[in-house]
């Protein structure tokens, strides 16, 4: 796997808020067809780096390589012109309107009188949703407000992979989900590594991701501990990783003179 | 709700088939709706029928000729005005000046027709208080979008500034009277017999037309269209309302021409609003207006746009008012003319929440608080219980909303 060229490579990344170092020099690289899980506690710098990657936060330095090519992310457009779609916590969907709506919104198809093509939407998305083995929806027709967890979760994220998005990033996707709804969403992730996508997936529940991660990626205070093979690796391992792992810089000490130099590097 | 949660676990996402239902069928997908809370314009429909026999009981002059014809050209401006209100509860917002701006309207078209050596064109003044109308609107949208100013306040003091502008605008006698025969045509002119029979059938035509082309667009992706059953039912209930229509106004003096500007409006808007890409982000924007900025719309430009459509719409019932009036005072735009706008929105079923309602709501909501005012009229009752009718039934609108609102949120929640 690691002789291909990545789908999608970042390289030194640091972001700060303030005096607060949310992210240092961290790589991620990942690969098409596989689940990279990004782990670690609260304020490791996970929603950092998928909203750094998704053009959500600018960053102050490293670099992205897409394809095997420089690329910059200055925001969501640029990541969704390059295939990267996020899927954030909240969904983000419009309990008002309908399944398919939801999934063509801001991306209407039209007539050429300008009006919504409304029967060759609904084709689509009941495409896509059978592409993507979702089998417990009714109807695209039916109201969002209407679903359960598991079914939005699974509306957001064919929402995101429908536009030929090569790299898909999900922040929690089974966050308060019932045992049944989490299956179905766990299912789904697998499915859409299968179909070739590269999928990061954000999560707290290790027991949900060794089910579906290929690789883990370890945050601590905002720095990489490294990446793990599942297969090579335990729960053990990666939370001893997450509460322990060994910090190339120890906070409370000045990073500021060396953030300078680390980062010139890239 | 266990019916519905086992349905979801076998049934597979619309499967390609391509057919017309059964009526059978249609009339399952109708009950589901009606048991989810979507029960569409059922409550208005059936609350006009109730008052309907109410008044006809106590006065059988209610469903005469004259005072059906009344009632159109009663509604007219309301229903105008409570075109644009729809839009900004749509997006969830209020907007508390389109009575005023109604009057300003009025006021800015009279003045600059008065016959005095200086007046210009009708056709120039109307331009004029449209133009002050979307400029005023879209200070409204942009105080609410950019700088985040509730929209209750906004509107408010627009409310006080409008009032002021009427007053200083109707002059010394406080009174302009319209001469213009064409201003005055807009809400005065009935329509001959005969053109009356052919615009209900045309109408009729282009109602089903639009069905078929949905019909057929629907079968050509392989999706399920409704029954002929269900397509000869909506057709021949919209022939029957269209032909009733003419066929009373008729034996009175016509049908209002106001009756067809208002229908030719109303269908204006619902196309915008159910078939346009703006139409449908401003369903998003009142939905979620997070999610909505995130599917990349811009959420400020459909604020600021909805904001100028409802006072361009109220400006435009001013007109209305100042034709069927004559005149314009320095009162115009006021005393309940605001109330009933918003009432009648919401009696349509237009939510105060946002992202629900539909245009049409703005005239059915209309023709319920035209149908008490005359049917109140006729009996001879003072103001004071017609506004505490119309404050009950606006009370029992909004609650029946709130109940339904309740019943969406839990059906289909596994």
């Amino acid at each position: 796997m690691s002789d291909r060229t990545p789908l999608l490579e970042a390289k030194g990344i640091s972001k700060r808020f303030g005096s607060v170092h949310a992210l240092y020099n961290v790589d991620l690289t990942l690969h098409a067809g596989e689940v990279l899980a990004v782990v670690g506690d609260n304020g490791a710098g996970k929603s950092t780096l998928i909203k750094s990657i998704a053009g959500n936060h600018r960053i102050d330095s490293g670099e992205f390589f897409f394809d095997g090519n420089p690329v910059k992310i200055h925001g969501p457009k640029d990541a969704s012109a390059l295939g990267i779609e996020i899927v954030y916590q909240d969904l983000a969907l419009c309990d008002n309107l309908t399944v398919t709506q939801n999934m063509f919104l801001g991306r209407e198809e039209t007539n050429g009188l300008g009006l919504l093509s409304e029967a060759t939407m609904q084709r689509k998305a009941a495409e896509t949703m059978r592409s993507l083995s979702v089998t417990t929806l009714s109807s695209v027709n039916q109201n969002v407000a209407r679903l359960s967890g598991g079914q939005r979760q699974s509306v957001a994220v064919a929402k995101a992979v429908m536009w030929n998005s090569r790299a898909v990033i999900l922040d929690e996707p089974t966050a308060a989900l019932g045992v049944a709804q989490t299956r179905q969403v766990l299912d789904l992730v697998r499915r859409l590594a299968e179909r070739g996508l590269g999928v990061i997936v954000i999560s707290h529940n290790l027991h949900d991701l060794f089910e579906i991660a290929d690789r883990f990626l370890v945050l601590r205070l905002g720095q990489s501990i490294g990446t793990f093979d599942r297969a090579t690796t335990t729960q053990q391992e990666i939370v001893e990783a997450i509460t322990a792992g060994a910090l190339s810089v120890v906070p409370g000490q000045d990073v500021t003179h060396l953030d300078g130099q680390k980062a010139s590097v890239s | 709700m266990t019916a519905s949660l086992t349905t979801d676990e076998v049934e597979t996402v619309d499967q390609p088939s391509g057919h017309r239902q059964t009526f059978a069928e249609g009339i399952r997908t109708w009950m589901e709706n009606v048991r989810a809370g979507d029960i569409g314009s059922l409550p208005v429909v059936l609350g006009l029928i109730v008052i309907t026999i109410i008044f006809q009981l106590q006065n059988d002059k209610f469903l005469s000729a004259q005072n059906l014809t009344n009632a159109i050209v009663q509604m007219a401006p309301i229903a105008f005005i409570s075109t644009g209100i729809v839009f900004v509860l749509l997006i969830g917002e209020i907007d508390l000046s389109v009575g005023v701006m109604s009057g300003v309207g009025g006021v800015i078209i009279a003045r600059l027709l008065v016959p005095d050596g200086n007046e210009i064109h009708w056709t120039l003044a109307v331009l004029a208080a449209v133009i002050v109308a979307l400029v005023v609107g879209g200070i409204h949208g942009w105080f609410v979008a950019r700088l985040g100013v509730p929209s209750l306040i906004v509107t408010l003091a627009s409310l006080f500034i409008g009032t002021g502008v009427v007053l200083a605008l109707a002059g010394q006698q406080g009174l302009i009277r319209i001469q213009d025969p064409t201003v005055i045509d807009i809400a005065n002119r009935f329509l001959p017999d005969g053109v009356g029979w052919v615009l209900a059938l045309l109408a009729v035509v282009a109602y089903a037309a639009s069905l078929l082309i949905a019909d057929r667009a629907n079968l050509a992706q392989g999706l399920a269209a409704p029954s002929w059953a269900t397509f000869a039912t909506k057709v021949a209930l919209a022939a029957l309302f269209a032909l009733a229509t003419v066929a009373i106004t008729n034996a009175d003096r016509g049908f209002p021409l106001i009756g067809m500007i208002l229908a030719i409006t109303v269908v204006f808007w619902m196309t915008v609003a159910e078939r346009t890409k703006f139409g449908r982000h401003i369903y998003a924007v009142g939905g979620n207006a997070e999610g909505a900025r995130r599917a990349g719309i811009n959420v400020d430009a459909i604020k600021i746009s909805c904001f100028m459509i409802a006072s361009f719409m109220a400006a435009f019932g001013g007109l209305v008012l100042a034709s069927r009036l004559r005149s314009v005072d320095n009162s115009a735009g006021g005393g309940n003319l605001l109330l009933n706008s918003i009432a009648a929105a919401v009696i349509g079923g237009t939510s105060l929440f946002g992202g629900r309602g539909k245009i049409t709501s703005a005239v059915q909501g209309a023709l319920v608080i035209a149908a008490v005012e005359s049917g109140m009229g006729l009996l001879g009752w003072p103001s004071d219980r017609k506004f505490i009718v119309t404050g009950c039934i606006l009370l029992l609108a909004v609650t029946i909303d709130t109940l339904t609102r309740r019943a969406r949120q839990t059906s289909g929640r596994a």
